[in-house]
């Protein structure tokens, strides 16, 4: 059974079509990266998969669980407590972090957990502070994100995400926000994560970095799919358009 | 007649103005919450009366407002007002009033929240009411905080206004005492009051800010 399952999303903004039928399925452990030049759609398409945008025409499954049909021509949504159970199963994280700034890192990581899904506090302590360690920031659980760097803020960002305990990941341009060397920071986390064959989903401009942890590339333009596969046969590919971008990714 | 003696007679007025002040904001920072949330309502109708409401209470002045609550329900009803409904006319007259300016602090706080905040709580799976109680008004409280102290000292001096009314706060009972003892003094104490009042309000709310300073 996939993770997720999108089928023939559409959507469209003030006439404009920025998705034009695109499919994509996500297996348990699998990394897929969403590459594209910027306006192509590849955001749009995370927003409409984590449902903070929601589709004109399309179905989206999670774990086999209808969230989404297509009726007539139109997505027509399940009801809503269906849907917040069925939100329980990913996690998202931003392109510029949308931490809570009242709050301190630890709180952070540990509000939702224990306000929303009513875990055990000292758990999800715990959980956190080996979260926190992983993702090297020990020593900052009572700062601020205010004080920390934004690669700092984008590792407790995930480390957020990951204490809900997500079936998938999801990173929207995780890295966008930062300068490369933070860059690095990030990417060296998602690595990690990819090695324990956590299931992500990764809209990017790192092109050396999908190719390295996914085991599925998308290539979008115009709201369309022009190319997908495993990395290889991505960046192999004689589409004239796909050669043509990675053409101007090689020069840099 | 000496200061203290004036200070002394001008003692109960204190208290009024005080008691006008403290309940004007018990009533009114809870009301303008609800006038915002109306103003920013999605249902049309609603949103109009908010406007209305806020249009009405700041383009006319407090002093008619205050003897509309206090003279309406005689003229518009025919009820008989006693005395005693003074007092509470100034409170409703007040708190409806400054509702309406707290009410647009309010959203102006509200709607210059980053949507990322609520997009983040959501994908947390925080309910509505949960991200604004949690997430979306602390915040707001910490950004609004400057403008409620601007409201707050303008409601300091505007107690003086109750005198419309006949009731005896500070300011009534200062130009009483000023008439009959042919002095200033009693226009001096009257200012030094309010502005040590202002003083005590500035610095309270300047340790709540400090105090909110703990993050950006």
């Amino acid at each position: 059974m996939s993770l997720l399952e999108a089928r023939h999303v559409k959507k469209s903004f003030d006439g404009l079509e920025v998705l034009k039928d695109i499919s994509l399925t996500v297996e348990e452990g699998e990394v897929l990266a969403i590459i594209g030049p910027s306006g192509s759609g590849k955001s749009t398409l995370l927003r409409c998969a984590t449902m903070l945008e929601k589709m004109d025409d399309g179905d989206l499954l999670y774990l086999g669980e209808q969230a989404a049909k297509s009726v007539s021509g139109q997505a027509e949504y399940a009801k809503t407590a269906d849907l917040k159970r069925m939100q329980g199963y990913y996690g998202l994280v931003f392109q510029n972090f949308n931490l809570f700034p009242h709050y301190s890192v630890l709180k952070n990581i540990m509000d939702a957990p224990v306000r929303v899904q009513k875990r055990d506090k000292h758990e999800v302590k715990e959980k956190a502070l080996r979260l926190l360690e992983k993702m090297g920031l020990s020593d900052k659980a009572d700062a601020y994100p205010c004080q920390l760097s934004g690669g700092q803020q984008q590792r407790v960002s995930i480390a957020r995400a990951l204490a809900m305990n997500p079936r998938v990941l999801f990173f929207d341009e995780p890295t966008s926000a930062l300068d490369p060397e933070l860059t690095g920071e990030i990417l060296k986390v998602i690595k990690e994560l990819a090695a324990e064959h956590m299931t992500m989903v990764i809209v990017t401009h790192e092109m050396s970095f999908a190719r390295q942890v996914a085991n599925h590339i998308i290539f979008m333009e115009n709201g369309v799919i022009v190319e997908e596969g495993t990395p290889d046969h991505v960046f192999s590919s004689e589409n004239a358009r796909m050669q043509s971008f990675l053409g101007k990714f090689r020069q840099d | 007649m000496d200061l203290l003696s004036i200070v002394s007679q001008l003692g109960s007025g204190m208290l009024v103005s005080v008691e006008i002040f403290f309940c004007t904001l018990l009533f009114s920072l809870p009301l303008g919450l609800l006038v915002a949330f109306a103003r920013m309502s999605k249902v049309k109708p609603i949103q109009w009366l908010a406007k209305l409401y806020i249009s009405v209470m700041r383009g006319t002045p407090l002093m008619l407002q205050l003897m509309v609550v206090y003279f309406g329900p005689y003229y518009i009803f025919g009820m008989r007002i006693s005395t005693s409904y003074r007092i509470i006319a100034v409170m409703i007259g007040f708190a409806v009033n400054y509702a309406a300016y707290f009410a647009e602090i309010y959203r102006g706080g509200i709607e210059s929240m980053p949507v990322g905040q609520y997009e983040a709580a959501k994908m947390l799976g925080y309910s509505k009411p949960q991200t604004f109680i949690h997430i979306i008004f602390p915040q707001v409280v910490k950004r609004i905080l400057p403008s409620i102290t601007n409201e707050v000292i303008t409601l300091v001096k505007d107690t003086s206004l109750a005198f419309v009314l006949a009731v005896a706060e500070m300011f009534t009972l200062a130009k009483q005492i000023a008439a009959a003892q042919t002095s200033m003094v009693p226009f001096i104490a009257a200012a030094v009051f309010y502005y040590l009042f202002n003083l005590l309000v500035a610095v309270i709310m300047e340790k709540i800010e400090e105090h909110m300073n703990y993050y950006r």
